[in-house]
């Protein structure tokens, strides 16, 4: 426990520091954010209808982004040879890098929606909705995403196989986030029951993505 | 011969050179009769001759589940029962399936034009067949980008394992969200609906199409453990070479 708690702190200062780049994911999703009004055109009443899948796709690919970055400043550094040695059980250590990650990455995204919403003319509850959907969300793009940096950890210019390994599992949450989002604007389904869905995905997220890193760490290794 | 008995490189090679031209003729055969019996096929009332799309479409399909499936055992081989040929058949399944993947979103585009008017609509059953593809792909690059083979096998087996949720996300995808496609006509609990006059053909074409995956696949392992038994070769032979 005192090992894993060291881990998470180590992994929050690091990321909080010169080279960690936590804030670049949300300077990223600002930039995409922004590109979207410039090929839409500046029709305010359509941004604001698309404009919860806007900012999913924002945070998505800056959640994408920064993936890359999860354990492979582990690999160059050797701590994580340290950690596939250590008598933590690499489950509970990958589970708490990936915590980590998403409260340097995850949350920054979540926090700066609010923002980014009044640039695509959401409302009060639409941004609350999309706020609320990407907090319960991005830690299933974070865990997910896990298991793509646990198997292409060890390969050189791992980086945009990792992306395509996870997008299409992430599919499911873009959609159901989306469709949460939209519920709670326009309706016709209740909010609750692609929202629940969304929760339901990540919980699963959480559970699956540990394990199927941790396997993919220790096979991986020669 | 047992089952255990093949899983020596050897002896599957010397297995499969006897099978293999056995089950390609088998495979022709049933192919010339399910394309026979596919041609007496009335029209439908509906949708006149484009129903026999069918006959390419349907075992297209059926056999991209397949080969997801076929991969998804593999990896357990690889991973549990650390099966010596279970990455081999992993790796050798992944174009295949692929190719049908394929097939099957191009025939159905195909259908789709004159009965839906349109080549592609965002259906759940479209959609989560395209995303299977995506990772068809993806699973082939990952083969592609690890160099040591059976390195490359327990990676590629854990990603497939978790890209098996969506093989029952697609069975069933017709079920969960009531869209374009239409529902399951053949594998239902009370009967299939189709009539008999297309539903045989169908059967047949199936198997058809079955046999040239077992095939190809076949084919493809056997290439497979050559492939490998060349690069040891080679590597084999840097090694022994002078001045190292």
């Amino acid at each position: 426990m005192k090992a894993l708690l060291a881990l998470f702190l180590r992994d929050l200062r690091i990321a909080v520091r010169v080279g960690g780049g936590a804030m670049i994911g949300v300077l990223f999703f600002l930039a995409v954010v922004a590109l979207m009004p410039f090929a839409i055109g500046p029709d305010l009443a359509l941004l604001q209808r698309i404009g919860p899948a806007i900012l999913w796709i924002g945070a998505l690919l800056a959640s994408l982004l920064a993936l890359d970055r999860l354990l492979s400043a582990d690999l160059e550094d050797g701590s994580l040879d340290l950690l596939l040695m250590s008598g933590t059980p690499l489950e509970l250590a990958v589970a708490t890098k990936a915590l980590a990650h998403w409260i340097t990455t995850g949350v920054p995204l979540v926090i700066a929606t609010p923002v980014f919403a009044l640039f695509l003319n959401l409302d009060l509850t639409a941004t609350a909705a999309v706020a609320l959907t990407l907090l319960a969300g991005t830690p299933a793009l974070t865990f997910i995403g896990l298991i793509g940096a646990g198997l292409t950890v060890t390969l050189r210019r791992g980086g945009i196989l990792l992306s395509v390994l996870v997008l299409p599992l992430a599919i499911p949450l873009l959609i159901f986030g989306v469709a949460a989002s939209n519920a709670a604007i326009v309706g016709p389904l209740p909010f609750g029951t692609p929202f629940t869905i969304l929760c339901a995905l990540t919980l699963v997220s959480l559970v699956l993505g540990p394990f199927a890193a941790a396997l993919a760490l220790r096979q991986g290794q020669d | 011969m047992g089952l255990i008995d093949l899983a020596n490189p050897s002896r599957f090679l010397t297995f499969t050179d006897r099978a293999l031209p056995w089950l390609a003729g088998v495979t022709a055969i049933m192919f010339g009769i399910g394309i026979y019996f596919g041609s007496l096929a009335p029209d439908d009332y509906q949708q006149g001759a484009t129903v026999k799309i069918m006959f390419l479409h349907v075992p297209s399909a059926w056999l991209a589940m397949f080969g997801w499936t076929v991969m998804s055992i593999s990896a357990l081989g690889t991973l549990v029962w650390r099966h010596p040929l279970a990455d081999v058949a992993a790796k050798a399944a992944a174009p295949i399936g692929a190719a049908f993947t394929l097939l099957c979103l191009i025939s159905g585009s195909l259908w789709g034009r004159p009965m839906w008017g349109t080549y592609w609509v965002w259906d759940a059953r479209l959609t989560s067949v395209f995303v299977l593809f995506l990772m068809y792909l993806g699973v082939i690059a990952l083969w592609r980008t690890i160099e040591e083979p059976t390195r490359a096998g327990r990676v590629v087996a854990i990603l497939t394992l978790v890209g098996a949720i969506n093989i029952p996300i697609i069975k069933y995808s017709v079920e969960f969200w009531n869209t374009l496609h239409q529902p399951a006509s053949v594998m239902r609990l009370d009967g299939p609906t189709i009539h008999s006059s297309i539903l045989i053909p169908l059967l047949i074409m199936a198997l058809a199409f079955t046999l040239l995956f077992i095939t190809l696949h076949l084919a493809a392992m056997r290439n497979e453990i050559l492939r490998r038994r060349v690069r040891t070769m080679q590597l084999m032979q840097a090694q022994a070479a002078p001045g190292h």
